[in-house]
């Protein structure tokens, strides 16, 4: 080994170190941001290291050069702008993509690989580059479907048609089957079939989960991506991409189950899909009684006059675009000294923590942004619990079993003084049940848009109590 | 004694999954999406990958896979931060500009979390 590559070496370490001590300081929302700084950082040392290498080991013709430079330009470019621009309501959908093109290419250093390397391959390398291969593909196309669920472009119902699940498995068993014979006889031709079939298996992965699975699909993606990296690693034996592929899975993976636990259902489950469909849930009927609504006036005295009001937003609030209402309602609220906090569900938006990024832009302060177990102890001593486009996370039908949300955690909403609601109709949430909560006798509907009830809310307190 | 490289990497692999556990099961929910995203900017590490097809790629199919593969690291990589970056500028420990009459609320925000009945 050369002074060269031990030096180089070192460096990939160090960039790697900068990786883990960035992840370290996310574990507080005063230090992420430098945290995201000593992960840009060790990101810089790596590429430039890269640099060096490419420049060291020679052999790199001009058209090389020149396609190399010419891709990154363009890509960086895409990147830079799709970043300043992005709403962040429109965050996952991005997410997704930098999941797409993470994969994509992860995929291509494989295929790249396999295709110089011929049938010299060794088999081990021909292990981690068929799972490169494969990985990176599925979670390419999967993330592509996945980010047009989330634009809208494509119906972001769930999909489906008979025999959907066999489709699925056949095209995993022809990827994962061809893979392994490829191992045993290199072919490039059949590389090319193995490539199409874990494209065609993304989709048909993706397209039979409904939107409000999102945020386990997404979390999913990543953890494959992040998995394709370390692959890719592996087959250019390059340690930095191995240690930054492996973070990125234990992170996918962390989320993924975190966003599995808090919708009460099992990962498996929700790839095999077919949930919220509608009919899957048969309706068990609550206790009955019927529902109290309430006008803007009223509901405006009751904030007014409380001395802690708790905010429950969920992706309703999200899908009205009502943020900036929210904050400038609680916002009023605290300027006559009302206490106000955000009761945040795991799964409020459409990615993990969505709705406190949402917040966050709205100028909310973090502090205020409280955790399901932290904030759920003080419901009780909460004058008005107000809830915002939530449905399924605060029915207390979850407590009792033989419902379809029972055992989900939920935010203990009925333990409060009083309960606003604000909802456009009496519709089903996601599960397809009804939620007991809108039949306690605390609880009053307030029926309307979001964003037009919170702007209404704000005016009625200015006007009444000024 | 000397390892075969895979065994190494399988070993650095599975070590670095370990620390990703550790370090990110601490990361509080109020951050997921920007740890989401700074996970995504890490995995941008695959450029370093498709720099080096570059040097070996010799022919029209090769040059079409390092261009694509450039394309979409970088533009993983340098979003991916940007919007990291973006996101996280955003989370203030209280309102940027107080509106004016909310004064006394960010008074007792800043003498700590106000307990019940403060107002």
């Amino acid at each position: 080994m050369s002074t060269f590559d031990w030096v180089t070496q070192l460096i990939y370490v160090l960039a790697a170190s900068c990786f883990v001590f960035g992840l370290h300081l996310m574990n507080n929302p005063a230090t992420a941001r430098r945290g995201n700084q000593a992960s840009t950082a060790g990101m810089a040392i790596a590429i430039a290291t890269t640099l060096a290498i490419v420049i060291h080991l020679g052999g790199i013709s001009v058209t090389g050069w020149i396609v190399m430079l010419a891709g990154a330009l363009l890509g960086a470019g895409a990147g830079l702008y799709s970043a300043r621009t992005v709403q962040m309501t429109a965050m996952p959908q991005l997410v997704s993509m930098f999941n797409a093109v993470g994969g994509g290419a992860a995929a291509l250093v494989a295929v790249h690989d396999y295709m110089h390397a011929g049938a010299t391959v060794s088999a081990t390398t021909s292990v981690t580059t068929l799972l490169d291969v494969i990985i990176g593909a599925v979670t390419f196309s999967g993330s592509l479907i996945a980010a047009g669920k989330l634009q809208g472009v494509i119906n972001s119902a769930p999909v489906t048609f008979p025999g959907a699940r066999i489709v699925n498995l056949g095209l995993a068993a022809v990827a994962i089957g061809l893979g392994a014979y490829l191992i045993a006889a290199p072919s490039t031709a059949l590389l090319g079939i193995v490539i199409i079939a874990a494209l065609a298996f993304g989709v048909s992965m993706v397209m039979p989960i409904g939107g409000a699975d999102m945020p386990v699909v997404i979390s999913l993606l990543n953890a494959f991506t992040g998995t394709a990296v370390a692959m890719a690693g592996f087959v250019i034996g390059n340690w930095a991409l191995i240690i930054a592929g492996a973070l990125v899975g234990a992170s996918g993976s962390i989320l993924t189950k975190l966003m599995a636990d808090a919708m009460n259902r099992s990962i498996g489950n929700i790839i095999v899909g077919g949930f919220g469909t509608g009919d899957a849930a048969p309706a068990i009927a609550g206790p009955g009684g019927s529902v109290h609504s309430i006008a803007a006036d009223d509901a405006a005295i009751q904030l007014a006059y409380a001395s802690k009001v708790i905010i429950v937003p969920g992706y309703g609030l999200a899908a009205a675009q009502a943020q900036h209402e929210v904050a400038a309602l609680a916002d009023l609220l605290e300027s006559r000294g009302v206490e106000v906090s955000y009761a945040i569900h795991p799964v409020a938006g459409r990615m993990p923590g969505h709705m406190n990024v949402l917040l966050a832009e709205a100028n909310v302060p973090y502090p205020q942004l409280r955790e399901m177990d932290d904030i759920n102890p003080e419901f009780a001593r909460a004058d008005v619990a107000l809830v915002i486009g939530a449905n399924d996370v605060t029915n207390p039908a979850a407590r009792r079993p033989g419902t379809a949300i029972s055992g989900m955690p939920i935010l203990d909403v009925d333990q409060a003084k009083s309960i606003i609601v604000i909802k456009r109709s009496m519709g089903h949430g996601y599960a397809g049940i009804d939620n007991e909560l809108y039949v306690d006798p605390k609880t009053s509907m307030y029926f309307a848009d979001a964003k037009k009830a919170l702007t209404d809310l704000a005016s009625a307190v200015k006007t009444l109590v000024g | 004694m000397s390892y075969p490289a895979l065994l190494v990497d399988v070993t650095i692999f599975v070590l670095s999954l370990w620390v990703g556990f550790e370090v990110i099961s601490k990361v509080p929910a109020t951050l997921h999406t920007p740890l989401m995203s700074a996970a995504n900017s890490i995995h941008g590490i695959v450029l370093a990958g498709a720099m080096l097809i570059a040097v070996t790629a010799h022919n029209t199919i090769g040059y079409i896979i390092a261009f694509v593969a450039a394309a979409f690291a970088a533009a993983n990589v340098v979003g991916g931060y940007v919007v990291t970056g973006r996101m996280l500028k955003m989370f203030r420990k209280r309102p940027a500009v107080p509106p004016p009459a909310a004064t006394h609320a960010v008074e007792a925000a800043s003498n700590g979390r106000p307990k019940d009945g403060s107002a």
